[in-house]
């Protein structure tokens, strides 16, 4: 027997990764019941580390004395508050703005209707007149002024760089580069370093909005110069054009509808941004929803949050008819109306500016609190009816597992959990994920903030697996089946241009301030982008490799797991990547309504200047664990790639 | 290298438009391989595998006579349409001469070669390049709004062509408004609009259904008569370059691989590859008596019908069956040769 074994080959597998990656779990859980305390660097709501009173220090010393941000500064500020004085504060020594609010309602159906069609039109003027009658209308058109002065200033950048990307190859691919890294960062984090640079106020909010709004107009507006099909630039070429000529007679033209797109982007992204800067002290309905928040107030959070819906929808509809609008020059006819409905808008400024009924919203029909003591109301009877079951569930979770992975992640010794993270990203995602996640978690700790960190990756955690399960769940059955997708996808899209804000108000109607309903709001935000990934990987799956599976008899759920879901690895795995990402961003608004954690940390930094500094080292750590996590699962993404290519080639 | 040479009936002098040695190379390093003998030489995989260059165009060499139709043909991928697109550096050529009325193309400025676009060539291509968002005259006035005609100018001779061409009623819709036919009717106006010396067509109507492309081809042959513009034409379809050709050049792998009148290719086909091309062709449709033309026999009676060497052969088929002598082929006066039934009928039982 001796001699036989000695002979034969004794095959060295490397352990599936699988199971490394169990062995390190128990060995961390192992480990945190004997160091459970140690190094666990707490640091308290109110206390400071010298970094943080460094930057609190040096908060005015880079913003205010250096020429060029200050430059930026006031012509922002300028801009924002020239068009606040026409449609939203009292300016030029009367007590209304420039035009009142039926100036500016015939304006934006007017223009509603010239770039789109009647029907937005009509929409547009309803939806202004709602949000007035909600007796929100300054803070609308605070919010309005703030999106339109975003998006003016982003589109000036973004399409010249678009048009640049288009034509050049090289910036092309340094464009695309750059946006990809950006889009990898959670909108939050953009507020916390800007207001280094240019202070607290409308300024900051309106370059965070640009540099957060800008990439998809940029985006687009490249793929639509890209998409012109040769023949005709080559027409324009071999007629003698010279470049001039060639990009504004043919490739602008020929780009629009797509451009279009991309302002619509821009302008959803730019109003969702706008309502977070409420963080910092922007303007408008954002600061509505936050106070309201802050007082647990639903009624009127929900009040605010609709007006924010209804100028979202709007904003989409008006948007998305200008750029289904055929090519046709208008008829004789429509020029006609067009010019009557332009002296019908003049008239409509005359009177605002001339009484007052027509300047200042009537207040006598105030529904604004009236939807509040109904959604009060509601929530109250949400409360009595299904509080115990929503409140059980909440203790539940909390309880059984967020409570326990908190408690590991912020129980144990910091370089335990750095030591064990970066062995999962080593195994996970080679050299690739490791390094990055070293170098994350060092500057993590020396931020200060780990502990809160831990609070927050937690919670993110728990949120990702929901996120995953559910996107993957929908997306399967949606990649499926077309109806189902013709069904879901408006539903999808409708969720993804919200602002964040809006979702946390029915969760806390529902599980009132825990760090639960910051993960349920969380879950919510993030299941339609991971669902849309996930469908467009199963859809493109070859029919051809479906049909030889079913073919050869496998069931629906064989089929699923040992075909579909393969060979669309790669976009499930960026479906992670994303629902991560989504996720993040909404933990963190989500410390608003007590998931407390880094969000408090940077929202307690807008609002106390003696925490300014905590708050700057508390966004940073957001981007710190944003990169870590994005990093790893990129290279995990890239390691199973590399395993199916070495497969293909044997 | 084979065809160029054979057929020196036109003087430089003579020329419109005289090409020499041109050669369009795409890869990495492209100007090595028309100038090294030993790279030049490789076929298309050869050259591929040892430069990763691929040859579009290959020392082609060929005049185009004024208000002559030069049909440039060959299957996908023989570079034709590179070709027609290095004769106006809408692609730049790597190497070779371009002669316009004398003047050095390959030397011209950026200025001065849009200004000889602007008024000496056009070009119509093979999915129309129409811009979707100007109307039918907008599109074809285009031209002359670029080269900054004033718009009375412009509207007038925008008309002018579009009657031309068969448009008139049509000129306030939008391109996707009209059927391929029509699509291109509105390329052919807008390269006209112009007037340009030469027109170049990039497989015009390749894209069109058969009878349209009839139609079409038929309106070439009408516009040329009317117009008498010179134009290089390049088509995969031999019927099309057999139709509307005076001269055709036969293209393989970016090299000439015989250039000559349709019944030359018909009737002496250079090798293999140009005789399998023309196989299915009605011969007697393109065949002449020139090329079936025979020395006539010992004792053979000489008083038979005369007819002309370019008649065709099908249009002669009835009077030489019907003859009861050989039919003589005279041309000025000499005797080329005759024609007996045997002749004529190898021809047309041919097909």
């Amino acid at each position: 027997m001796a001699a036989i074994t000695s002979d034969m080959e004794v095959e060295v597998r490397r352990p599936r990764r699988s199971v490394i990656v169990g062995v390190l779990l128990v060995v961390w859980v192992a480990a945190y019941f004997v160091l459970r305390g140690i190094d666990t660097l707490v640091l308290g709501g109110q206390e400071t580390t010298p970094l943080h009173r460094w930057l609190t220090e040096h908060r005015d010393g880079v913003g205010q004395g250096n020429v060029f941000f200050d430059a930026i500064r006031i012509a922002v500020d300028h801009f924002v508050v020239l068009l606040q004085n026409v449609i939203s504060q009292p300016s030029f020594d009367r007590p209304v703005p420039v035009i009142g609010w039926l100036g500016v309602v015939a304006i934006a159906a007017y223009c509603a209707w010239a770039f789109g069609n009647w029907k937005v039109a009509v929409l547009t003027a309803a939806g202004l007149a709602f949000v007035g009658l909600q007796g929100l209308w300054q803070e609308s058109m605070d919010t309005l002024a703030l999106t339109v002065a975003a998006v003016l200033l982003s589109l000036l950048v973004a399409i010249p760089l678009g048009i640049w990307a288009g034509l050049s190859d090289r910036a092309f691919r340094v464009a695309t580069l750059v946006l990809d890294l950006m889009q990898t960062l959670p909108t939050f984090v953009y507020l916390a370093p800007l207001t280094l640079f240019f202070a607290i106020g409308p300024a900051a909010a309106t370059i965070a909005t640009l540099i957060y709004a800008a990439p998809p107009a940029v985006r687009l507006t490249a793929h639509a110069i890209r998409s012109v099909p040769p023949e005709s630039v080559e027409a324009a070429r071999s007629l003698g054009s010279t470049r001039g000529q060639t990009l504004l007679k043919v490739l602008l033209p020929m780009s629009r509808s797509t451009v279009v797109v991309g302002i619509n982007q821009t302008i959803m992204a730019a109003l969702s941004m706008v309502t977070v800067a409420a963080l910092i002290d922007a303007p408008g309905l954002g600061q509505t929803v936050l106070k309201a928040l802050q007082t647990l107030d639903v009624g009127v959070a929900f009040n605010a949050g609709l007006a924010i819906v209804v100028i979202a929808i709007v904003l989409d509809r008006v948007t998305t008819a200008a750029g289904d609008r055929p090519w046709r020059t208008a008829s004789v006819r429509r020029k006609v109306l067009l010019g009557v409905g332009a002296l019908a808008v003049l008239v409509a400024i005359w009177f605002s500016r001339t009484y007052v009924w027509a300047a200042e919203f009537p207040s006598d029909v105030n529904v604004g609190s009236r939807i509040a003591v109904v959604a009060t109301d509601v929530t109250n009877w949400v409360h009595n009816v299904f509080g115990g079951f929503t409140y059980g569930l909440r203790d539940a979770v909390t309880i059984g597992l967020l409570n326990p992975l908190e408690g590991l992640l912020t129980g144990s010794p910091w370089w335990l959990v750095s030591a064990v993270v970066v062995a999962l990203a080593a195994v996970l995602g080679g050299w690739r994920g490791a390094v990055p996640a070293a170098v994350c978690l060092v500057l993590l700790v020396a931020t200060g903030v780990w502990q809160d960190s831990m609070v927050t990756l937690a919670s993110t955690l728990l949120a990702t697996v929901v996120v995953v399960a559910v996107g993957l769940a929908l997306g399967v059955w949606a990649g499926r089946n077309r109806r189902v997708d013709t069904w879901i996808r408006p539903v999808l899209d409708a969720g993804q241009t919200m602002p964040p804000f809006v979702y946390l108000v029915p969760f806390l109607a529902l599980f009132g301030t825990s760090r639960f309903t910051a993960i349920a709001a969380a879950v919510v935000f993030a299941v339609p982008v991971t669902t849309k990934i996930v469908a467009d990987g199963i859809r493109a799956v070859p029919v051809a490799t479906v049909e030889a599976a079913n073919s050869v008899g496998s069931s629906a759920w064989q089929v699923i797991s040992k075909v579909q879901l393969p060979v669309a690895r790669r976009a499930i795995t960026l479906a992670v990547n994303q629902g991560l990402i989504y996720v993040l961003s909404m933990v963190v608004v989500g410390g608003l309504v007590g998931a407390g954690a880094l969000g408090y940390d940077v929202a307690a930094g807008f609002a106390q200047s003696e925490l300014y500094g905590k708050g700057l080292a508390a966004g940073l750590a957001i981007v710190l664990l944003g990169v870590m996590l994005d990093r790893i699962t990129q290279a995990a993404a890239r390691r199973t790639q590399n395993f199916q290519n070495r497969g293909d080639k044997r | 290298m084979t065809a160029q040479l054979e057929y020196p009936d036109l003087q430089d002098s003579d020329a419109l438009l005289s090409v020499q040695g041109l050669w369009k190379v795409f890869g990495p390093k492209a100007q090595r391989v028309p100038r090294r003998p030993e790279l030049a030489a490789l076929d298309r995989t050869d050259l591929y595998a040892k430069t990763g260059c691929t040859a579009a165009v290959r020392d082609l060499s060929f005049d185009v006579a004024p208000g002559e139709v030069f049909v440039v043909m060959g299957l996908s991928g023989s570079g034709k349409s590179t070709l027609v697109r290095c004769l106006t550096r809408l692609i730049e050529p790597t190497a070779g001469r371009l002669v316009f009325e004398g003047e050095d193309l390959r030397a011209a400025d950026e200025k001065r070669l849009r200004a000889l676009r602007r008024s000496k060539f056009s070009m119509v291509f093979q999915h129309f390049g129409l811009l979707p968002h100007r109307k039918v005259i907008d599109n074809v006035s285009y031209g002359l709004e670029i080269r900054g005609e004033s718009k009375p100018d412009r509207r007038r001779r925008a008309q002018e062509v579009i009657d031309l061409v068969g448009l008139s009623g049509n000129e306030h819709l939008y391109p996707e408004q009209l059927s391929g036919g029509m699509q291109q009717r509105v390329g052919l106006a807008r390269a006209l609009a112009n007037d340009p010396d030469v027109l170049l067509f990039d497989e015009p109507f390749s894209a069109l259904d058969p009878l349209i492309r009839r139609e079409m081809q038929t309106e070439v042959v009408r516009l040329h008569r009317e117009v008498g513009k010179t134009m290089v034409f390049i088509t995969h379809d031999l019927s099309e370059a057999l139709k509307l050709g005076d001269r055709i050049l036969l293209m393989r792998d970016g090299a000439a691989v015989q250039l000559g009148t349709g019944d030359e290719l018909v009737g002496a086909p250079a090798d293999d590859y140009v005789r399998e091309f023309v196989r299915d062709v009605q011969r007697a449709d393109v065949l002449t008596l020139r090329w079936i033309a025979r020395r006539p026999r010992d004792g053979e009676p000489l008083d038979g019908p005369e007819l002309g060497p370019d008649v065709l052969v099908r249009e002669a088929t009835r009077l030489v069956l019907e003859a009861d002598r050989p039919v003589k082929v005279v041309s000025n006066g000499t005797l080329l040769g005759v024609i007996g039934d045997e002749e004529i009928l190898a021809v047309v039982a041919d097909n």
